[in-house]
């Protein structure tokens, strides 16, 4: 993987991972982690987010919230594109269990600014052992 | 006797424990997390089939299953939806509800 670029402050960057593992809405977990991944954007840091056991209902397509009177936030996903946040991983034994695919949540995007700002997904599917492995090779992982 | 779930069989045993304790024929009614037990081909659907042979009667709050992405296409056969009116409606049926926290 290559090395995150700093971009010209003087702080030391470092491996951030966002792992989500509850379902939106019955709790306030997913929106806090999305809030806090937002903010921690503006500090350019190397940034990972991991959308697992039911983490990966956060990614639903056609969430539709009017019934429960509460916000979609569903669709501020798809900023962190936008944000240089690319490294979306799901975890495919998750996707599984679940009765799921990769077609049931949405599609999210980034611009590769060295590719002709080619449109490219930010979704990877990882299995179990791949996903290990992020995780071991991370400075700081924070859990919602 | 009416039993509410709200925490989904992935995170929590609550939706176990309540089919190993609810009486044949039963109300189970899913709601907030707890409607991910009622999406079809999860791992729990062997579970829900199970209670529905002992004329377990599932029914899942829509708009809670909406709001997470799951369409009344999504749900398991024999999982019957019901809006707030339903939920009230079941509630008043049945002598007793019982909370699985």
């Amino acid at each position: 993987m290559d090395e995150a670029g700093n971009g010209g402050g003087n702080g030391v960057t470092k491996k951030f991972m966002y792992m989500n593992r509850k379902a939106p809405y019955g709790t306030v977990y997913a929106l806090e982690s999305l809030e806090v991944v937002l903010i921690a954007a503006a500090f350019e840091q190397d940034i990972s987010v991991v959308f697992a056991d039911d983490g990966v209902y956060q990614l639903m397509k056609g969430q539709d919230t009017e019934g429960i009177g509460m916000k979609n936030f569903s669709p501020a996903y798809a900023a962190l594109g936008d944000y240089d946040i690319n490294k979306i991983y799901i975890e495919r034994e998750s996707l599984e269990e679940r009765g799921l695919s990769l077609d049931d949540l949405q599609a999210l995007t980034w611009e590769d600014e060295d590719d002709d700002w080619k449109e490219k997904s930010s979704l990877h599917l990882v299995g179990r052992d791949e996903l290990a492995a992020l995780i071991a090779e991370q400075d700081i992982v924070l859990s919602f | 006797m009416l039993h509410i779930v709200n925490k989904s069989p992935f995170e929590r045993n609550a939706l176990e424990s309540c089919l190993r304790l609810a009486a044949d024929g039963s109300a189970v009614l899913l709601i907030e997390d707890g409607v991910v037990a009622a999406a079809s081909n999860t791992r729990f659907g062997g579970m829900l089939a199970d209670g529905m042979k002992r004329d377990l009667k599932f029914f899942v709050l829509s708009h809670d299953a909406a709001a997470r992405g799951l369409a009344p296409e999504r749900l398991a056969p024999g999982v019957e939806t019901v809006d707030y009116g339903g939920f009230v409606d079941l509630v008043t049926s049945h002598d007793t509800v019982q909370s699985w926290l």
